[in-house]
């Protein structure tokens, strides 16, 4: 069992999500920054999708109340040990500072944490209101039983990887002028601070439609560049509805998705037309 | 039928029918490797695993469905919902459509629908069949909040909100019925393909 000592601004439970279940209308949800989530679990022998903590802008403070087995990934906090597997003896604290760079960090213990599922994870989805709620300090979390698989006795590189999101147009992108195209990907883009886990909001040059009719309501995926009347993309986020009503212009690809995770308001990021391979 | 892809792992099918799109979902759904088959309006999208299916397989077996001899999302299910028509909305919509809200209720309680899609939130049935008379437009500003069960009407689709969230459709009535229980095998209650009757209660 661990206790949530303080969960600053934002931790919630995240697994690998909810996929499978979009056609009644669940989104995706789990951890934004899967492969960071994924890492944290392999250090403490963990399966890649046990349930981990997703902290935003650091902050979380949690107690041991028996002795754990803990990773730290994602954005560097300070405070922490990053990127290797530490055991906490009962009772004591870990503590993460605001990172520098990035936005979410990610917090595994040995054993997974297990709330109780809900439609096959454990994952909070703040749009929907499924899975448990946002966390706050005085909570306490169930921690599963050892795994098979030690711990890593590896020490992981801390990155944050930068350059372009490679995107492809998608099939809406006619929907837009010729130039919309140009646009996003020669332009610089600030992510604004009204971004969450539904979607990264970008603030830029509008881009302009060639069409002013109403989308009927279609199906979108985390990762989907979806573009409201004002011009402004949204990135979408594992939080994001499974249909929206606004054209979608492209799709980031997904070895860069994890990247959307960790950028923070006033960051400025840019796109590049091509697959993920590129 | 237009296919194409959206991004790396997904192909975004339209059948010329837009009617067609359940057969379509259920369709995608049953090939092996698709993860999640998403319907829209218009459009299905489906999500595969690239380690299990590739992107021109999916294609191929999208492109060769034959809808009108499956329709396997068809069930024979059909549910009714009793509904007292007192929605905020209700006066308006029969102004708009140059109906009594007598005629109003008359009209949206008189039809057959069908389950299109799922979407907006968990267990929310965009509705087909409903009278053109009543297609109306959304509310420029959103509501705050919709209670849950209120029965509503946007466009080409009625729908009912299966629990108090934000939204901008018409609101014509309530019903008591669970939309959505995540104790329930499915949780929803309206699937895509499912008939739905209104009874005015």
């Amino acid at each position: 069992m661990i206790e949530i000592v303080a969960a600053g601004p934002l931790t919630t439970v995240q697994d690998a999500g909810r996929a499978g279940w979009a056609a009644l209308g669940v989104p995706r949800s789990g951890a934004f920054d899967r492969a960071a989530a994924g890492l944290a679990n392999r250090l403490v022998g963990n399966a890649p999708d046990a349930a981990v903590l997703e902290t935003t802008l650091g902050g979380l403070v949690v107690r041991a109340l028996g002795a754990a087995t803990v990773a730290v990934t994602g954005a560097p906090c300070p405070g922490a040990d990053f990127g290797v597997a530490r055991t906490l003896p009962a009772g004591s604290t870990l503590s993460l500072g605001t990172p520098a760079v990035g936005l979410r960090s990610y917090l595994a213990v040995r054993g997974g944490v297990v709330v109780e599922a809900v439609l096959d994870s454990r994952s909070t989805d703040l749009l929907s209101g499924l899975g448990p709620l946002p966390l706050r300090a005085g909570d306490r979390l169930p921690v599963g039983p050892a795994p098979c698989n030690l711990p890593s006795g590896a020490i992981a590189a801390v990155r944050m990887p930068s350059g372009p999101f490679r995107f492809a147009a998608a099939p809406r992108a006619d929907w837009f002028t010729p130039a919309a195209l140009a646009l996003l990907t020669d332009s610089v883009w600030t992510v604004r601070s009204d971004s969450d886990r539904i979607g990264v909001r970008l603030d830029g040059p509008p881009l302009p439609r060639s069409r002013d009719d109403e989308l009927p309501s279609e199906p979108v995926l985390p990762g989907a560049l979806q573009v409201p009347p004002d011009g402004r993309p949204i990135l979408l986020g594992p939080d994001a509805p499974v249909t929206g009503g606004y054209p979608v212009i492209g799709v980031v690809a997904e070895a860069d998705l994890d990247r959307a995770a960790q950028v923070r308001p006033g960051d400025t990021i840019t796109f590049r037309s091509g697959s993920g391979s590129g | 039928m237009r296919i194409a892809p959206y991004g790396e792992r997904a192909l975004l099918a339209e059948p010329d029918d837009p009617h067609d799109v359940p057969s379509l979902r259920a369709l995608a759904a049953d090939q092996d490797g698709v993860v999640d088959a998403v319907a829209g309006a218009r459009a299905v999208l489906a999500v595969f695993d690239p380690a299990r299916l590739t992107a021109e397989r999916l294609h191929a077996l999208l492109a060769s469905a034959d809808l009108a001899a499956s329709r396997p999302d068809v069930a024979d299910r059909t549910v009714e919902l009793a509904v007292r028509y007192d929605g905020a909305d209700l006066a308006a919509v029969a102004e708009a459509a140059r109906l009594s809200p007598a005629e109003v209720v008359e009209k949206h309680a008189s039809a057959d629908y069908r389950v299109r899609f799922c979407g907006f939130s968990p267990g929310f049935a965009y509705l087909d069949g409903l009278d053109a008379r009543l297609h109306v437009a959304r509310h420029r500003t959103p509501r705050t909040s919709v209670p849950a069960g209120s029965v509503a009407i946007a466009g080409e689709f009625t729908g009912i909100y299966p629990r108090s969230s934000p939204g901008g459709w018409q609101l014509l009535g309530t019903t008591d019925a669970a939309l959505w229980d995540v104790s329930r095998d499915p949780p929803a209650l309206l699937t895509p393909g499912t008939r739905v009757r209104f009874v005015p209660a």
